[in-house]
């Protein structure tokens, strides 16, 4: 019987499994969260704003206009103008570029240490865990800005150190998180099975563990680019982060603050920008942790 | 089909460290204690067993996943156990092993092709993609997995499919030994008996020995040479095929024969039952670690631990009824 069998299986054809495009299968569920869609087309049209905003603005962001001064918005200047007569629309668009690659920049940084650690950290175990996780533990007690602002203080103001200083309290979030996950994977029949072909320890980090946390990694990066451009921003407000005389978001809140009470649009629409961005980055944070993590989601 | 001995394992011992605490005192699973067999060139030796009795443990001491406490594993006249790591590498190249769920033993971020390729890769770094992409797809051809599915992910296959897939990973190094742990435990009847037929004829084709763990008797009868019986990290029978399946002598072989379902519900057969659970391996019973079960035992069997003799040319049992 068992030979009958064995000469029809191998003139039988191999059903065709229907082949699934992974990101036309992502791209169907996540259509359905209306919140982290809009905040997707929010964050392409920032990106937008980034390579082609200096092109479009009305006016030049840092030209002064003496005769305009502190001008509430008008169909010239939908935005107002700011103390030296600059246009503040034109200036929340040239800003886009700085703040967001400050902050993207930053959260990259943080997201390379900290998943390198966390991979380490996870799958070695042993002293190499504990020693980088009492580290992260260190870093978790103090709180974000503060941190941030001891670094600064000691690296000196500037953008680039802002950039660092968001980076370092964005490590070991990631570390943690990519630790959780490497210990998940690695218990996994795949690694067994890529070490009993003889896989070298770095290849199986590598090519058999990394690429089971990336949607973890690609999640928290988009929510924690949202904390990071209010961080940067707030730095940028205590006059440790970009120069004042740049438009920065956080910097114009932080040059406008003497004129709330007279001009609440200085302040106002930096500050509205600054909310719009980390709200969509932390609603598309949200939808696509929906979609491509949903063990995590409570 | 040579008689010459391709592995023989002495003696090995696994224990499992239990209690972590320093106060406690230290506690053993012991997974496998002191089991010895051989496996013949080109024959299939089939290692029977209740889960928790250790025969996937012995599979991967064999394999070096995980490092035997004592004992000695000798393979082609080398033992093992005294290799350092980087020759270790070249022994992996002649054992491999297929593993029970095909659903989680293929990376789920790999392509097909990749899958297949990276042993190749780790081994013989200097061979071109082109050359290859041609073994895959020539050993691909053989598994019955035809060259059109290279660029697939794994979660596009069936369950048959995949583990078609594995063994076709397994066989792209040109092992010597295959130890297959569970390899049709996760299929549907029908596609066990294809991918046990397949796994013959790759046998035939690449002259091949089995190492060939499962709980389950029948596929064991279907496929096996020699057959292993294990119970709580020791063996306790090792006899041919047509020896354990006619003339069991083992209480415990006799038991678990019984519980095969028979097709014909007129034939009248002997009922063996077992009573109880089977014993805690951190803790199990003194002498015959069967007795607890053991429908025959006598006062010796709590005493005295019963060795491995041989009854014929071809059958051994461990058993003081003999």
């Amino acid at each position: 019987m068992m030979s009958k069998l064995q000469i029809e299986t191998s003139t039988m054809e191999i059903p065709k499994v229907k082949s699934e495009n992974r990101f036309l299968n992502f791209w169907r569920q996540f259509r359905k969260k209306k919140p982290a869609l809009f905040s997707l087309y929010f964050v392409f049209l920032l990106l937008l704003t980034m390579v082609i905003g200096p092109h479009i603005v009305p006016y030049d962001p840092a030209e002064p206009n003496y005769n305009r001064l502190l001008e509430f918005p008008t169909l010239d200047h939908l935005f107002g103008t700011d103390e030296y007569g600059r246009d503040i629309l034109s200036r929340i668009i040239v800003g886009a570029r700085i703040t967001l690659s400050v902050s993207v920049s930053a959260v990259l940084l943080g997201t390379v240490v900290g998943t390198v650690l966390g991979l380490v950290s996870g799958f070695f175990g042993k002293w190499v865990d504990k020693a980088i996780m009492r580290i992260c533990d260190v870093l978790f007690a103090f709180p974000d800005l503060i941190l941030a602002i001891g670094i600064v203080a000691i690296l000196g103001p500037g953008v680039r150190n802002v950039i660092i200083a968001v980076a370092f309290f964005n490590i070991p979030s990631f570390a943690r998180i990519v630790r959780g996950a490497t210990l998940e994977v690695k218990e996994m029949l795949f690694v067994e099975s890529a070490r009993s072909v003889g896989a070298s320890t770095t290849r199986i980090v590598w090519k058999h563990i990394f690429p089971e946390t990336i949607p973890v990694i690609i999640v928290y990066f988009t929510m924690n680019v949202g904390t990071a451009i209010l961080s940067a921003a707030s730095l940028s407000f205590l006059g440790l982060g970009a120069d004042p005389s740049s438009s920065d978001w956080g910097a114009m809140l932080s040059m406008s603050r003497d004129y709330i009470g007279s001009s609440f649009h200085l302040v106002f629409f930096p500050g509205l920008v600054i909310f719009l961005t980390v709200l969509a980055f932390n609603l598309l944070g949200d939808g696509l942790r929906d979609v491509l993590d949903p063990k995590t989601n409570d | 089909m040579g008689n010459n001995v391709l592995i023989d394992i002495k003696d090995v011992k696994k224990h499992f460290p239990l209690s972590k605490s320093w106060f406690e005192e230290k506690q053993y699973v012991k997974a496998v204690d002191g089991i010895s067999f051989s496996i013949n060139q080109g024959e299939t030796f089939g290692l029977v067993g209740e889960s928790g009795c250790g025969k996937s443990t012995t599979g991967r001491l064999i394999n070096g996943l995980i490092k035997s406490d004592t004992g000695e594993v000798i393979f082609n006249g080398k033992d093992l156990a005294s290799l350092s790591e980087k020759q270790w590498k070249a022994y992996r190249k002649k054992m491999q092993m297929i593993f029970q769920d095909p659903y989680a033993s293929l990376s789920p971020r790999m392509k097909v092709k990749d899958i297949l390729m990276e042993p190749l890769t780790i081994h013989f770094p200097r061979m071109s993609k082109q050359e290859k992409i041609e073994t895959v797809k020539n050993l691909l051809d053989k598994c019955g997995i035809s060259e059109f599915h290279l660029n697939k992910y794994p979660h596009e296959f069936s369950g048959g499919q995949r583990q078609r897939i594995s063994i076709a990973r397994a066989l792209i190094l040109q092992p010597e030994l295959i130890i297959a742990d569970e390899a049709v435990s996760a299929l549907d009847v029908s596609i066990q008996s294809q991918i046990l037929n397949l796994m013959k004829n790759l046998q035939k084709e690449f002259n091949l020995t089995y190492l060939f763990i499962s709980h389950d008797l029948s596929v064991v009868e279907h496929i096996s040479d020699r057959v292993g019986v294990m119970y709580l990290g020791n063996l306790i029978e090792v006899a041919s095929k047509q020896s354990i399946f006619k003339d069991p002598k083992h209480p415990y072989t006799k038991s678990l024969l019984a519980s095969i379902p028979q097709p014909d519900p007129s034939v009248k057969r002997e009922r063996i039952s077992l009573k109880g659970e089977i014993p805690s391996p951190s803790n199990p019973p003194t002498g015959c670690k069967f007795h607890t079960r053991c429908p025959l035992a006598m006062d010796v069997c709590k005493e005295k631990v019963p060795i491995m003799q041989k009854l014929n040319e071809n059958q051994q049992v461990a058993c003081h009824l003999y």
